[in-house]
């Protein structure tokens, strides 16, 4: 493979990152918790979406669809049913909830849809390819960057230019002084996990176009690397989940080719650790202020 | 007070505050009037900020009420209190850093319809020539008095009936905390009801017309401003002569 293909290949998995990233870090941002059953719910809108398509005869958009709207009231369902009681516990009350929450997730889909992969139908996202020169562009690809682009763009300006966007941003930097101001806090998070929610059925349909097998445990690795692409990145910063998604993906591609396909992920968690020795809180992340 | 015969804007009547175990706010009860300015002074400690943050609605009494514009109000969550006409400027200022100036004021009227945003921005600007000056600027990049005029701004952008302010002249230099009580003045006579919080008791008590004395949880005093002002015990206590 030429250095170029190499460089696509790592967008698109960077890319599909960046989207998982995103809800971890816009939830981190608002409700200042770490959502480790985020990555299950990629798993839940991708079984969804198989299921959409190959039992329900469904097309694959509205299944997609289907996919986003089933993980969005999951999502508020698991904020209103396990998180929100716990609003006043300490951090690591919240934590273990979010791990027991991942588990439930795991088992309630190995009772449904049982232990054996599943073979992902990627033909549906067009299986035709785009030549450039000497390079050939699998349109799936396009689609995937194209994709995170369009999320990329509208959520920064969601967040910048709509009222409710801005209220976010409030939430996130002073919960109190936000109350203050008339915004109902409940519903914003709410909000940002039904956000965060969506995007991840669209990242659960895109990962399984490109790694087509689906079993309970999908999400979980895609999961964890997002959640360290959002740490790179600076947890809590849009950008910062995008460039980290990215950064992840591209050395996740090029470990696994030019040092040893089983490395590839010990490279990842290896950028992560020197990431944070020089800097601390992410590439993008702002350091803690000191309040005066 | 027997000359009032008006119903009270706010009435606070017999309430206790807790956090968790420590009984914070011993039973008090105060009135403010429509059109007033009221002080609550005291020393650091003594309940002041918490009496403020549970009218606001902050912190839920355990027992006693709160009467906004004669409806019950206690137990009302904060971000419904912006709704019904009150709003806190919090000790600290609490301003958005990370956003801009123009950006803060305008979710200071997240509670008002839209079409009011840009005459209301108009009448703060008017208040606080320099935050107009400021407009683009990030809000954490301000000056310590301009961030104060920033919280007072935001505050206002909610056309309240009545105004809380926490502590305005908190760490800034005398000649701001004069800029500061100037413009609490020139708010309340465009008609916004003011409870102020001060440990600047001196200038608290120059503008207010009525004022509360806070000790450990309790109202030790309270009166006409003027009078405290010349109250031997409140000159010992807390004017330093």
């Amino acid at each position: 493979m030429s250095f170029l293909e190499l460089l696509i290949n790592g967008l698109r998995l960077g890319s599909i990152y960046a989207i998982i990233a995103l809800g971890y870090t816009m939830v981190y941002g608002i409700a200042k918790m770490l959502n480790f059953a985020h990555g299950d719910i990629i798993m839940v809108g991708a079984y969804i979406a198989f299921c959409g398509i190959q039992n329900w005869g469904i097309p694959p958009v509205p299944s997609i669809m289907l996919a986003m709207l089933v993980c969005t009231v999951l999502g508020v369902a698991i904020e209103g049913l396990a998180y929100r009681p716990l609003r006043q516990a300490t951090s690591l009350a919240v934590l273990i909830t979010a791990i027991g929450m991942s588990y439930l997730l795991q088992n309630t889909a190995l009772m449904i849809w049982g232990a054996n992969t599943k073979s992902f139908p990627t033909t549906f996202i067009n299986n035709s390819s785009i030549s450039v020169g000497e390079l050939t562009i699998p349109s799936a690809t396009l689609i995937t960057i194209a994709v995170n682009i369009v999320i990329m763009v509208s959520l920064t300006l969601f967040t910048s230019k709509t009222k409710t966007g801005k209220a976010m941003r409030c939430v996130s930097e002073d919960r109190g002084a936000a109350e203050l101001m008339g915004i109902n806090v409940n519903r914003t998070i709410s909000l940002t996990f039904a956000i965060g929610s969506a995007l991840a059925a669209i990242a659960g349909v895109l990962m399984c176009s490109t790694i087509p097998s689906l079993a309970p445990t999908t999400g979980s690795m895609p999961g964890i690397k997002a959640f360290t692409a959002a740490v790179v990145g600076g947890i809590g910063s849009i950008p910062g989940a995008m460039l980290g998604g990215i950064l992840l993906g591209v050395v996740e591609i090029f470990g696994n080719y030019y040092i040893s396909t089983d490395l590839g992920d010990a490279i990842v968690f290896a950028v992560l650790i020197i990431v944070l020795l020089v800097k601390p809180a992410g590439l993008l992340g702002k350091p803690m202020r000191e309040k005066v | 007070m027997s000359e009032n015969y008006e119903l009270p804007l706010l009435k606070v009547n017999g309430i206790h505050v807790y956090y968790g175990a420590i009984h914070a706010i011993k039973g008090i009860s105060l009135e403010v009037y429509e059109g007033e300015i009221v002080t609550l002074i005291g020393a650091n400690g003594a309940g002041k900020s918490t009496t403020l943050n549970t009218i606001a609605g902050l912190l839920k009494p355990r027992q006693g009420t709160i009467a906004f514009a004669g409806m019950p109000v206690d137990g009302t969550a904060a971000s419904k209190m912006v709704y019904k006409g009150m709003s806190l400027c919090p000790e600290g200022r609490r301003i958005f850093q990370n956003m801009t100036v123009k950006e803060n004021l305008e979710m200071g009227a997240f509670s008002r319809p839209k079409e009011e945003l840009g005459a209301s921005m108009e009448r703060v600007f008017d208040l606080f020539p320099r935050l107009k000056e400021r407009e683009k600027q990030i809000a954490g990049t301000l000056s310590g008095g301009e961030q104060q005029m920033l919280a007072m701004g935001r505050a206002l952008m909610s056309k309240p009936r009545l105004m809380m302010l926490d502590e305005p002249s908190m760490g800034l230099a005398p000649i701001l905390v004069e800029q500061i009580f100037d413009i609490i003045r020139e708010m309340n006579q465009a008609g916004t009801t003011i409870l102020l919080v001060e440990q600047n008791a001196q200038m608290a008590l120059s503008i207010a017309n009525r004022a509360y004395v806070m000790e450990t949880g309790r109202i030790s005093m309270e009166g006409d401003a003027n009078d405290l002002m010349h109250d031997d015990n409140v000159r010992k206590a807390y004017l330093g002569n």
